[in-house]
Parts: C-alpha cells; sequence; structure tokens
C-alpha cells in the first residue's frame, strides 16, 4: 500500500517536472495579462473578487475583458450569451482536436475540458510528452499551472491596481511568440502544410473584411467550408491514416 | 446592474464558455466510432487554428500606417529565425519577446 502511494507521487512529481518547463512563456504571458486585466477592473470600480473569481470560472482572458463592459451596462443576458459563445466558439475547433487525446483521463478529463483555454490547447496538442511520464497527469498539470498563474495574476492586479506602473511594455508579445512558434512545429510535422497556410489566410482575410472585433467565427466557417471541400484531397496528401506523432520539444 | 445580475452575467460567460468547451466531448463521447469526418477534423483542424491563433494575436496592428507593424514583423521574423537555428522553444519566445520590447519602448 505504502509502496503503490510512493510510485503514485513519484508519478505525479516527475510530470510536474516535465510539465512546468512548458508553461513558462504562459507565466510572463499570464501574468502581464492578469495584471492587466485586474487593474483594469479595479480602476472600472470592481473589487478584486470580481477578477478572481471570474478567473476561476470563466478562465477565458478575451471574453473576461469583454465582460467589464458588459457589466459596466444594463443588464442584458442575451446579448451577454451571443457575445459568449462568438468569443468563445474557437473552443469547438480545440475540444474536435482534443477527442482523442482527452480520452481515457477519468476524473482528470472533466478539468481538462473546463481549463481547455487558447494557451492549454496548444501545448497539450503539441507537447512532446517525455518517455515514461504520465499523459493525464502532465496535461493536468499544464491546465492546472496555467490557470494559477491567470487567477493570481489578475487577483493581484486587482489589489494593487493602479499603484502599479508597468515598464515592461511589449511583454505581452510573448504569447504571439508563442503561437509563432507552435505553428512553425505544426507546419513541421504535416507532410503538407496546406491547412496551415489555409488557416493563415482564411483568418487574415476575415479580419480585413470583418474587422478586428467580429471576424473569428466568419473565419472559422471559412477554414471549417475549405477543409470539409478538400477534404478528399487533403485525405490523401496531408493525412493519410496516421500521422506521426512529433511534437515540439523545450 | 445589481449585484444579482452581476453574478447573472457573470454566470452566462461561464456557462456559455463551458458550452463551447464541452460540446464536442459530449457529442461524441467515444462510446460509439466517432464519424471518419470528425476524425479527419480533429487532424487537419490544428494546423489550421495555430494560423489562426498567430492571426488572432495580431488582430490590432495597424500595417496600413506607420509604424506598419514594424515591431510586430521584426519580433516575429527573430522569432523564427531562431526557432530555425536552434529550434529550442523557450529560447526562440524569450528572443523573439526581448526584441519586441526592446523595439517599442526604444524605437516606435
Amino acid at each position: 500500500m505504502d509502496k503503490k502511494e510512493n510510485q503514485k507521487s513519484t508519478m505525479r512529481r516527475d510530470a510536474f517536472k516535465a510539465a512546468f518547463p512548458y508553461t513558462i512563456p504562459i507565466f510572463a504571458g499570464f501574468w502581464f495579462l492578469g495584471l492587466a486585466y485586474g487593474i483594469y477592473m479595479n480602476v472600472s470600480g470592481f473589487s478584486f473578487v470580481y477578477p478572481m473569481i471570474m478567473s476561476l470560472v470563466i478562465f477565458g482572458g478575451s471574453l473576461e475583458f469583454v465582460a467589464v463592459s458588459l457589466m459596466l451596462s444594463p443588464f442584458a443576458p442575451l446579448q451577454t450569451l451571443v457575445v459568449t459563445l462568438m468569443i468563445q466558439a474557437r473552443h469547438l475547433f480545440y475540444g474536435i482536436s482534443m477527442l482523442d487525446k482527452y480520452k481515457d483521463m477519468g476524473w482528470k478529463r472533466a478539468y481538462l475540458i473546463f481549463g481547455m483555454c487558447d494557451e492549454s490547447f496548444s501545448i497539450n496538442y503539441t507537447a512532446k510528452i517525455p518517455e515514461g511520464v504520465d499523459k493525464g497527469w502532465f496535461m493536468f498539470f499544464v491546465t492546472l499551472l496555467n490557470q494559477f498563474y491567470w487567477v493570481s495574476g489578475s487577483t493581484i492586479g486587482g489589489i494593487l491596481g493602479s499603484f502599479l506602473t508597468f515598464d515592461t511594455e511589449g511583454l505581452d508579445f510573448v504569447m504571439t511568440a508563442m503561437f509563432v512558434v507552435i505553428f512553425l512545429e505544426q507546419f513541421w510535422k504535416e507532410k503538407k502544410p496546406y491547412t496551415a497556410l489555409l488557416g493563415i489566410v482564411c483568418t487574415a482575410v476575415c479580419r480585413w473584411i470583418f474587422g478586428a472585433d467580429s471576424f473569428l467565427v466568419p473565419a472559422m466557417l471559412c477554414i471549417l467550408l475549405l477543409l470539409t471541400l478538400l477534404r478528399e484531397h487533403l485525405e490523401k496528401t496531408a493525412y493519410p491514416a496516421e500521422v506521426k506523432d512529433g511534437g515540439a520539444s523545450l | 446592474m445589481t449585484l444579482a445580475e452581476q453574478i447573472m452575467t457573470i454566470g452566462i460567460c461561464a456557462l456559455g464558455t463551458m458550452l463551447t468547451r464541452f460540446l464536442p466531448f459530449l457529442i461524441f463521447p467515444g462510446k460509439r466510432e466517432t464519424p471518419k469526418y470528425i476524425v479527419y477534423l480533429g487532424k487537419a483542424l490544428p494546423a489550421a487554428i495555430f494560423g489562426m491563433l498567430v492571426v488572432y494575436c495580431l488582430k490590432n496592428v495597424n500595417f496600413t500606417a506607420a509604424p506598419y507593424g514594424l515591431a510586430e514583423i521584426i519580433g516575429i521574423g527573430v522569432t523564427i529565425l531562431l526557432h530555425f537555428w536552434k529550434r529550442k522553444m523557450l529560447l526562440s519566445i524569450a528572443g523573439g519577446t526581448v526584441c519586441y520590447m526592446l523595439l517599442v519602448q526604444f524605437i516606435f
């Protein structure tokens, strides 16, 4: 019994050690953005309890920023729901991509799905999990650490408010750089990187046509439509039965 | 907005978000075989998603007026070069970010 418990805690520790380095860029990005978000709520007149609870239960940066202006306007439940679904629709794509990886995760599965923000999805989808490290615990710690960074950052921002001054302008670029690297890794992994390019072009064109505030859903529909139309061709060239599992190393 | 309305607003945001995160797993719980089309999407989507996320990060950059998104272009260029050179995720991210910070703080 004791031995079994020991093995379990070793397994958890190994998974934590493997997961932590992958989350370092997210720590920098989330603390920066989380602090900014907490400060924004503070100067909008909300106690730190608001950013703390919202980061705990919503855990989605862009929506949380928008929610501040929703809460400063008259109560509009239907509009709130529509805005939420528009901003968060991209998670549908993450879910479809993770159906297989999040299978057989027991109780951890619910939390993995609950905490599947852009960054957790990106790391959990691409990371090269070392041999012998438990996949479930690895992905669990990636998700948990990310949420911890976000909640602590936004809470501290909410407490300190405008007392905090930044001389870290531009640190938020760490998220852009991370997605660029993950994109490159995926680009190299693909047999034919058609879909990677398709994602960039569709989104850029939709951003240009629909403007910065409402291009995500059209971009998703555009990607979905093209992937569906090109299915036969792509299945032959880019996605033959088994895609090799490469993955990003640190 | 009253406290109750605030709580409901936060609740709707949370529930809407969870709907988008859980829906695929609720529709395709894996007990029956997942439709071939969905399996295909699961493989083909991620590369497109990462492309989408890169553009999403740049959505507020104005490329048509000075400084024409130069800091972003150079920052991304440095990140890509570093990644081609060493292929170390943390190094590429840190290098690109530091370069971008120097650019926006001292030059642009």
